[in-house]
């Protein structure tokens, strides 16, 4: 045990080093990059922002959530709310006067205080969080059925909102924007300070899912990840662990909508949906779960590729991100945080190259018992490592 | 051990650094102001002898379908310019992006082409959600717009050139074809049951017919929406059994109008017994769902494919012969087309390819050009909108659509509908 | 009443293409748990392949008006999707049994490949398939209600297709020995099961599936590139209502949701009434978190 924890010192420092890095390339980025780049980068690091969370539900807690993009959309629509009506300065929003609303709806009035807006891009998705987690963890609804629940959720958002295009602005999204609390957002400089308010988000976002993660309650919620029943049977209430981490990651997604915003200038129905949903957890799986720093990197990197990718080849780019993803996932299933073990996967797979012949009877029973280890489905279970299958493969025999 | 792993650490960010360096590198060679500040694409952006201009519009997602032969439309308008010795003497190479059917891509890809590829012009997007998306994009960087999708007007832009019809030039002489020409089943007026997509443009729209009601006196029995790629019609079109209408004004965009058309035929529905008036599909809409499913259903453009003048049998021929010999044409593609060579024709007379210069020409109302649907001019003033034809067609078993009904004159452009006083009655408009 | 009993019959036509769309989904997901997010475009690549047939008919026999093609659509639908499925079990999904959360993501992946295929291949263009003649005649029943060929056939098939995978599940060797691995697959293994086969088969047969789901949509809806993704959400649903692996639990789940959509989208409209029917799902899930029929097992921890 104590070797084990020295081994995860070891670890965590290597980690720390690598957001370090992160955290300096980005911090620098505006004086090598062109304005247009670095607005994208804001844009990722909003996203890395949502990729933490989603790994602090996932890869800590092992709850798969497919429906991000609602608490996303939460944050983002309570922020562009804000920003329609300065832009609207009085007026009625564009939209409500095309769709035939006379007056202001009463829900849209609050978000003339910047205060208030301030409070409502974290409270709003906390607390519908708050809602779903509780009538779906306490009635231990999970696994799958969860997952599927939560994509449901992400599409009936988008649904719902599409379809109330006079109150929300349909599928055009809320856009047109002009000042945030009294800044021109074009400005140059508001766009710096925005980026650089990202960045702290982020880097104070980080340290304090290290500090949760590396808490007794970031234990239970491991603990909730490996053997929910022995953890309810020692007395813990799970559900309350996950409703919790479940409204941080909420929280985290609100706020990270409400910087999107004012950089993109936009926020429609589509960026809440489905697939914008899905890819959110692939950023996490591409950079590596379970390690905060890998949510973060894959966060940011899956987004340039996307975007440096579909620049280069606009009529097929898909194929390379899909492919992206199935390599990724294939061959590291750790995440691209996994490439420094790359030298070492190599020798093994030499090795059991050498080993094949004898082995390839034995082959059948191996691949059951592989299938046995993991045979919770949702137990999520670190990924099978390579010494591991030679364990069970030795189980086998 | 030990040191292998932050060899790799570093190694891992090396990469990540060189790729976004990548990135910012081709900014460099492209601008040389890429260093933090605004570029502004009023700059020249011409280079030697080539101008370059933009093409947006999704390559992929839902909105790709109905894109595509607008990518095609740009690109055959650009050769064809291309071959006659191009726009002021250079010719003009262009940057196609894929907005992906997401609204927040449209916004970067148009970021992109103006600050980094610093084209002279975009072409490009299809729906509104895409159009306002990049409205302020193109305002915020001085950029310049050519969107060739009819639409719901109550906007005009200063950045923005439209090439397809507002709701005056389409949906109200789409109206005064019903009033005219259906014949009520029981008596009475006219039953119209409004049904389309979930989004702005058909709400727009419906309300604006709702506006018309008072003063052209027909009755709205029934309004339904259903969401962009939904599949199933079966409910609302029993609603419209129901109501006992005359006539649906279609506004469904994309895949759900093949939906739609399959699922009228299938409950046994008839042009005879329930008219349709679509606004939002073409021939290409016909072509992907089979001709037998539209046939006798009416539409209402500036332009179709059947039109028997050479101008449009050559540009369909052309077209056919460059991708392929099942390929339609249609209002959409060519007001595509058309976009290219109006802004020809006004940097030519502005002797420029600043962007204000452009402008300025256009709303001078001395613009126009040859194209397939007759010559088009950009109407005077600054609703940037062009002065269109309007024609009421009826589709035929080959999935063309032949015209029945056409308005004398092109039709002046009112996006914000200030000649109605019905509009300025039920509060629309500015 | 015409009322009610045109509704009812769209409500159970929406139910039939559900429960093919969900079918293939079921089976695979109770025996792999593997979350196909491609599912929905095999479903397309049915769609496509009843485009192809269909071309390639009419191209070697111009005059024949026989309708017999539209037999072959369905088995070539079949056996094709079947193909691609065996295809990527043996290249990618075998790779990631014990894995199922990375399946998932996967065959996203997948599913994002074999969108910009068909793309790249067909055109992002719909492409039209006609339905055979035979169906477009409906079925007067009353003044207005009347029951379409189209629909009435996919009804049929939908129970011709529940019927085959219950006889395969239930009568055959094969069957047999994937409900084992589906209960036990630790025990099925030790007594001799080949699992790794059965899920083979399992996965095949249930791409198979998606692909006659696909061929049958053709008459109703639109074909391209992205068409998977409008049927997919609702077919997971349906699973999960009903619960996981068991075929009665599948033909409940799109009753429910098929029936349940149009009825509130009747009295609403049709973004509230998906809504709507989401919400229906939680409240059935606070009573039933493993779906109306779930799988009993002694297991904690499944």
């Amino acid at each position: 045990m104590q070797i084990k924890d020295i081994q995860k010192e070891k670890r965590l420092s290597g980690k720390m080093k690598l957001a370090l890095l992160i955290f300096i390339f980005l911090a620098t980025a505006p004086l090598y990059m062109s304005s247009f780049r670095v607005t994208m980068l804001g844009k990722y690091m909003c996203f890395a922002l949502i990729a933490l969370g989603i790994d602090m539900i996932w890869g800590y807690t092992g709850i798969l959530s497919l429906g991000h993009g609602v608490y996303f959309g939460l944050g983002a629509y309570c922020m562009a709310m804000h920003l329609k009506l300065e832009a609207s300065d009085g007026a009625l929003p564009d939209f409500m006067a095309w769709s035939a609303v006379e007056k202001l709806p009463a829900f849209w009035a609050p978000f003339q205080s910047s205060a208030f807006t301030l409070f409502s891009i974290v409270l709003i998705p906390v607390i519908f969080a708050a809602v779903i987690g509780s009538l779906t963890f306490l009635n231990r609804i999970k696994g799958v059925f969860f997952c599927i629940l939560s994509q449901a959720l992400a599409f009936a958002l988008a649904t719902f909102m599409i379809g109330r295009q006079e109150y929300f602005g349909g599928s055009n999204g809320l856009t047109n924007f002009t000042t945030l609390f009294g800044h021109a957002v074009n400005d140059p400089v508001t766009k710096t300070v925005l980026f650089y308010l990202t960045l702290i988000s982020l880097i104070a976002a980080f340290a304090l899912c290290m500090k949760i993660v590396n808490s007794r309650a970031g234990r239970v919620l491991v603990a909730t990840r490996d053997a929910e029943n022995r953890l309810r049977f020692t007395g813990y209430s799970p559900a309350v662990y996950k409703v919790f981490v479940y409204c941080l990651s909420a929280a985290l997604a609100g706020i990270a909508g409400a910087l999107y915003v004012p950089q993109v200038g936009i926020i429609s129905p589509t960026d809440i949906n489905i697939a914008p949903s899905t890819e959110m957890v692939i950023w996490v799986a591409v950079g590596g779960k379970s390690t905060l720093v890998g949510a973060i990197l894959g966060a940011l990197v899956v987004n340039f590729a996307k975007s440096l990718v579909s620049e280069q080849f606009p009529a097929v780019w898909q194929f390379f991100i899909g492919a992206l993803f199935i390599a990724v996932i294939l061959f590291f299933p750790a995440g691209l945080i996994s490439i420094k073990d790359l030298p070492a996967k190599i020798r093994s797979f030499i090795k059991k190259r050498a080993d094949t012949g004898e082995a390839e009877d034995k082959k059948q029973a191996g691949t059951n018992a592989k299938a046995k280890s993991d045979n919770g489905l949702f137990s999520n279970k670190k990924p099978v490592t390579v010494t591991s299958v030679k364990v069970s493969k030795g189980d086998g025999q | 051990m030990k040191n292998l792993r932050s060899l790799s650490l570093v190694a891992l960010t090396a990469a990540v650094l060189t790729m976004s360096a990548c990135g910012s590198g081709a900014d460099t060679s492209s601008s040389p102001a890429a260093a933090g500040e605004q570029t502004s694409a009023s700059e020249p952006a011409e280079t030697g002898d080539t101008v370059k201009v933009g093409i947006l519009h999704s390559q992929s997602g839902t909105m790709a379908m109905a894109e595509k032969p607008m990518i095609e439309a740009v690109q055959m308008a650009i050769d064809e310019i291309n071959a006659s010795g191009g726009v002021l003497g250079k010719q003009i190479s262009y940057v196609s992006e894929d907005g992906a059917s997401d609204a927040a891509i449209f916004a970067e890809k148009a970021t992109k082409l103006l600050t980094k590829d610093n084209v002279a012009t975009i072409f490009g997007c299809w729906t509104s959600a895409s159009r306002k998306a990049v409205l302020p994009v193109v305002e915020g960087n001085n950029g310049l717009l050519w969107y060739p999708v009819q639409y719901e007007g109550l906007e005009s832009s200063h950045n923005i050139m439209y090439t397809a019809p507002c709701p005056n030039q389409q949906a109200i002489p789409a109206l005064d074809y019903i009033m005219e020409n259906i014949k009520p089943k029981s008596g009475g007026t006219v039953k119209i049951f409004l049904f389309g997509s979930d989004y702005v443009y058909p709400r727009t729209t419906n309300t604006i017919i709702k506006a018309m009601q008072p003063d052209y006196g027909f009755e709205i029995v029934g309004e339904e929406y259903i969401p962009l790629g939904y599949t199933d019609c079966s409910t609302v079109i029993t609603k419209i059994q129901q109501s006992g209408a005359d006539i649906i004004v279609n506004t469904i965009n994309g895949d759900s109008n093949v939906s739609f058309f399959k699922q009228y035929r299938d409950a046994g529905l008839k042009p005879e017994d329930i008219q349709v008036m679509s606004f939002s599909a073409y021939e290409e809409d016909i072509r992907g769902m089979g001709p037998e499913y539209s046939d006798g259903t009416l539409f209402a453009w500036n332009y179709f494919q059947s039109i028997d003048t050479p101008e449009s049998k050559e540009f369909t021929d052309k077209f056919q012969t460059l991708y392929g010999s099942d390929k339609v044409t249609g209002d959409p593609v060519v007001n595509a087309y058309e976009g290219v060579y109006l802004w020809k024709k006004a940097v030519e007379a502005a002797n420029s390819f600043d962007v204000e210069e452009v402008i300025k020409v256009c709303e001078s109302g001395s613009v126009e050009a040859e194209t397939p649907e007759g010559v088009v001019s950009i109407a005077s003033g600054d609703t940037h909108h062009c002065l269109q034809k309007v024609f009421i067609g009826v589709a035929d078993k080959d999935g063309q659509i032949q015209s029945v009904w056409e308005t004398q004159d092109r039709v002046e452009p009112d996006p914000w509908l200030k000649s109605y006083t019905w509009a300025e009655s039920a509060g629309l408009g500015s | 009443m015409d009322l009610i009993l045109m509704q009812l019959f769209n409500g159970l036509s929406v139910s039939s293409i559900l429960l093919l769309a969900a079918l293939g989904l079921a089976i695979t997901f109770g025996l792999m748990g593997i979350i196909n997010m491609a599912h929905g475009e095999f479903i397309m690549i049915g769609a496509y392949t009843a485009y192809v047939v269909q071309n390639v008919w009419k191209s070697v026999f111009p005059e024949s008006s026989s309708d017999i093609y539209f037999l072959l659509e369905m088995i070539a639908a079949f056996f094709v999707t079947a193909i691609v499925g065996l295809i990527l079990e043996r290249l990618i999904i075998r790779h990631l049994y014990g894995r199922a959360l990375d399946s998932l993501l996967v065959t996203w992946g997948i599913s994002l490949v074999l969108q910009q295929a068909v793309r790249s291949i067909f055109g992002p263009a719909n492409v039209s398939v006609s339905a055979p003649a035979f169906l477009d005649k409906n079925i007067q029943v009353t003044g207005m209600f009347a029951m379409s060929g189209k629909r009435l056939f996919i009804l049929a098939l939908a129970v011709v297709c529940c019927t085959l995978i219950a006889l395969m599940m239930y009568k055959t060797k094969q069957g047999r020995n994937i409900r084992a691995a589906m209960q036990n697959r630790d025990m099925a293994a030790s007594l001799g099961v080949n699992t790794a086969k059965c899920d083979m088969i399992t996965f095949a047969v249930g791409s198979g599936f998606a692909g006659i789901a696909g061929c049958a949509i053709t008459f109703l809806g639109p074909i391209g590139p992205t068409i998977g993704q409008s049927y997919i959400v609702d077919a997971f649903m349906t699973v999960v209502v009903g619960g996981v692996g068991k075929i009665i639990g599948c033909i409940t789940g799109a009753t429910i949701i098929g029936v349940g959509g149009p009825t509130f989208e009747f009295f609403t409209s049709a973004s509230l009434g998906k809504v709507m029917i989401f919400i229906v799902v939680i409240i059935i899930l606070q009573f039933k978190p493993k779906g109306i029929f779930s799988m009993h097992s002694r297991a904690l921890d499944d």
